[in-house]
């Protein structure tokens, strides 16, 4: 009973096309459903709308991303360029010099609320020997005349900040060298480059001949100290113990005749001094060497200007910093972001690939396990000042505790180890950041086939050599990727380090020229901590909010470079074993 | 977790032999004595007896999940790896029990090499791969080394394909390529029996040709074993030929007499492709 027609009723011309017909009136009617709406059309079109919304979620987070760069490059980076001078003659006969900072604009200037406009302008003064403030707001109604006078100069210094005004004189004792603005400045130039070479002198000598000497008396004294404590007899002590004072002896007279040619070179340093005219006449001397830069902002072109630019860039990434981290440079802080980062690599990749290996390879899989994964999992959740917090009881005071009453008896009760210290901070961010490697690591090894593992067993190697020789280096990539986000994650972070050992300003790098090389226990600078610190705990707030930017677009650069360093071994590992299973 | 129960070696010949199961076999290297073996409660193997007679081709037959792999790996303890594995019964190896809980399984391993279903390279350069066995042993003289990775090259006939690119990673070869380095990895070790697991599943006609080609030289100096789903492939390269069905040996015997005149009805119908 088939309610298609029999061959026999009709002929087969006819069959073939009717057959054709009747599909392509399923086909349509199934287009036409009306109950589902139309299937094709109503799949594209959700299915183009999906593509746009990821597309467009995406291109949100791209310019967030350009965004938060740009603003930074933005500020960061415009903090270099050298604005001009501006003079401000006031309507009261008040005279103000500085670079024109910022201005606001209200846009109600029409209507009833005209009163209400405001109009004014922010200079920077500088001169906090003199003022006191580094910063004025003028409105724009109190303005008489604005100049550039061409002669106006700016002095970077190594203290008190910038100093804006005219040359007036250039003494030597009582003597007066060059008076009026340009002999001075002409006369200025050879001598402060004289008194620039002989503060790099001095800086040497302080930081290599004395500080070894310091360096040297202080071994010398906690030997001594040592002595005091050491089980020996009274003989052999007082022995040794005159045998030490003989070496603090010589080196005593070492330090002696070093801070006297110090001294010397001081006052040599400090004898030529340089009048400055304020522009409203007071007058204000200071040594030619505290002078950092002199330039004549009016005056320069471009070229001068781009040369400026590059080299206050330099000195930012290279320079110390100075007048509490206002001023100056911030390298001591990119090197211990660098060097805390490093040493964490160091204790997490150990740490963490063995954990993974242990739970991936060896345990067996079960309840237990199961839960020791969740429990690392939520490890990664904790708020990290937690960390901070465990860093110092268990690190700092435990630990440090501990190998100070061992190994450091004679300098106690000053903490060697038992305080704050780079070490400290890096093992602390270790464990912070372990559960990323352990995961990542984890996810590694499960990658790596079985059947590699049987190939590798079945020619007679053990489970540890196949581990060693053939899992672990098929894992090696997945591996560096748990490393590179445990490096990113550790840059970046802050609060647990504030109690751990970074500091606002540390005297000495942990790596320097003395032995052991490598002092793990010194307190460092970090990118991070000196953002914050600049930003929101410097006396001069409104001056460095440039600076803040500047460190936070080197902090991501830093970060950046450690990544794309990490991720190019990986690159290098994946192209050696390529085509391997991660 | 396996449990080995080693038996005491049983008589030479029973006096109810099965001609069918017990071909008469000269010089056997491996016997295989009522091996029984549980995956849980899953039996997967019941008591197998066969000889595996010395420099000659074995191949293992039979429909998926006969058991036939899983005898293969038994050889060389591969089964160990697998958790929840029960044995029951022995294989001698050379008078000496591959199941003897005092044997150096590595060592073991050593003797008896295996090649897989699916080339398995090691994510190291194509010399690495060949040396890795060596290195395992503690051979780690270049020289040595050098002359060891070309004869096996040599032997798995693939050192004028690859001389010139031995540093390049092996994951960078043609299938084909990766099962003879997987052959020639197994061969630098010297072992005195292969295993070939279905090694020419995942391969073409021309490379398939190729492998069958190399296993007919090495049967000079090497005992295979081989599994294969492919009854063409056990009739043209096998000496011996086992049938095997839901983990019993059916049949047993040299392979022209398997191929030609099977005495039994099932493998009769299994190698005539009625069904399996």
């Amino acid at each position: 009973m088939s309610l298609l027609p029999t061959p026999s009723r009709i002929s087969t011309v006819d069959r073939v096309p009717g057959a054709v017909e009747s599909g392509t009136a399923i086909r349509r009617k199934i287009r036409t459903t009306k109950f589902f709406g139309d299937y094709r059309k109503r799949s594209g079109a959700v299915g183009q709308a999906l593509t746009w919304l990821c597309g467009g979620a995406l291109a949100l987070n791209l310019l967030l991303v350009i965004l938060i760069m740009g603003l930074l490059a933005y500020n960061g980076l415009s903090y270099f360029w050298q604005k001009d001078l501006m003079e401000l003659t006031l309507k009261d006969g008040r005279r103000i010099l500085g670079e024109l900072w910022s201005e606001e604009k209200s846009a109600a200037e029409t209507g009833t609320r005209a009163a209400a406009a405001i109009d004014r302008i922010r200079l920077k003064i500088g001169n906090r020997d003199v003022g006191g403030l580094d910063f004025v707001w003028i409105d724009a109604k109190d303005i008489a005349r604005r100049s550039r006078p061409a002669d106006v100069v700016m002095l970077e210094r190594l203290e008190w900040g910038n100093f804006y005004g005219t040359m007036a004189e250039l003494r030597q004792g009582g003597q007066v060298l060059a008076a009026g603005p340009e002999a001075v400045w002409k006369a200025f130039g050879p001598l402060h480059e004289r008194k620039l070479q002989d503060l790099h002198r001095i800086e040497k000598l302080e930081k290599g001949e004395i500080g070894d000497v310091n360096f040297q008396i202080e071994r010398l004294r906690l030997a001594e100290k040592k002595l005091d404590i050491e089980k020996v007899s009274d003989a052999e002590r007082a022995r040794r113990k005159a045998a030490l004072e003989r070496e603090v002896a010589v080196a005593q007279g070492r330090y002696d005749r070093l801070a006297a040619r110090l001294s010397q070179m001081r006052d040599r340093y400090q004898a030529e001094t340089l009048v400055m005219k304020t522009v409203d006449g007071e007058t204000k001397e200071m040594p030619v060497g505290t002078v950092v830069r002199a330039i004549r902002p009016n005056v320069m072109g471009s070229l001068a200007k781009l040369r400026l630019y590059g080299s206050r860039g330099v000195e930012f990434v290279a320079g110390d910093p100075r007048e509490s981290n206002t001023e100056g440079g911030i390298f001591p802080a990119i090197f211990g972001t660098v060097l805390m980062v490093f040493l964490m690599s160091f204790a997490v990749a150990p740490m963490g690939v063995l954990a993974a290996l242990y739970l991936r390879e060896y345990a067996k899989q079960g309840p237990l396990v199961r839960m020791v994964r969740i429990a690392v999992n939520n490890l990664a959740g904790v708020p990290s000042i937690v960390f901070g917090m465990f860093g110092l009881a268990f690190f700092v005071y435990l630990v440090g505790g501990t190998i100070d009453r061992i190994f450091y008896p004679e300098s106690l009760p000053a903490p060697t180890f038992g305080t704050g210290g780079i070490l400290w901070a890096a093992l602390t961010l270790a464990l912070l950041t372990v559960p990323v490697v352990i995961v990542a690591a984890e996810e590694g090894l499960a990658a790596v086939p079985r059947i590699v593992r049987e190939g590798s067993l079945a020619l007679g190697a053990t489970k540890f050599e196949t581990i060693r020789r053939v899992v672990v280096p098929a894992a090696a990539p997945g591996i560096l990727t748990g490393m590179i986000l445990a490096m990113a994650r550790a840059a970046g972070e802050v609060a647990p380090l504030m109690i751990v050992g970074m500091v606002k300003l540390a005297p000495t790098l942990p790596l320097d020229g003395r032995p052991p090389f490598l002092h793990l226990e010194r307190k460092f600078m970090h990118l991070g901590f000196h953002i914050f610190d600049v930003g929101f705990q410097s006396p001069n707030v409104e001056a460095t909010t440039p600076l803040v930017f500047a460190t936070a677009l080197l902090l991501i650069l830093v970060v950046t470079l450690m990544n794309l360093v990490a991720i190019m071994l990986r690159n290098h590992l994946r192209r050696k074993y390529a085509g391997s299973a991660v | 977790m396996t449990e080995i129960l080693a038996k005491p070696a049983p008589p030479q010949a029973k006096p109810d032999r099965d001609p069918a199961l017990e071909p008469r076999i000269d010089n056997p290297i491996l016997r295989i004595e009522d091996l029984s073996l549980w995956y849980g409660e899953k039996k997967a193997l019941n008591e197998i007896s066969m000889e595996i007679p010395d420099k000659q081709i074995t191949a293992f037959i039979g429909p998926s999940g006969c058991g036939k792999s899983t005898l293969l790996r038994c050889i060389n303890r591969l089964n160990d790896l697998i958790d929840n594995v029960k044995v029951e019964g022995d294989i001698r190896f050379e008078d000496g029990s591959i199941y003897d809980p005092k044997i150096d399984i590595n060592a073991l391993r050593k003797r008896i090499g295996m090649v897989f279903q699916k080339s398995n390279p090691f994510p190291k350069s194509i010399y690495e791969n060949v040396a890795y066995g060596c290195r395992i042993q503690g051979i780690n003289k270049k020289r040595d080394l050098d002359e060891i990775v070309e004869r096996s090259l040599r032997g798995a006939a693939l050192w004028d394909e690859v001389k010139d690119r031995l540093d390049e990673s092996a994951l960078g070869m043609s299938g084909g390529q990766q099962q003879r380095l997987c052959i020639a990895r197994a061969i630098a070790v010297e072992p005195e029996v292969i295993l070939l697991d279905e090694p020419c599943s995942a391969l073409d006609p021309i490379a398939t040709a190729r492998i069958e080609e190399l296993m007919q030289d090495l049967k000079s100096q090497y005992t295979q074993v081989i599994v294969t789903h492919n009854m063409q492939q056990a009739s043209r390269v096998s000496d011996y030929t086992a049938f095997l069905y839901l983990g019993e040996l059916i049949e047993y015997g040299p392979t022209k007499k398997i191929f030609m005149n099977p005495m039994k009805k099932q493998t009769e119908d299994y190698i005539t492709g009625r069904f399996g």
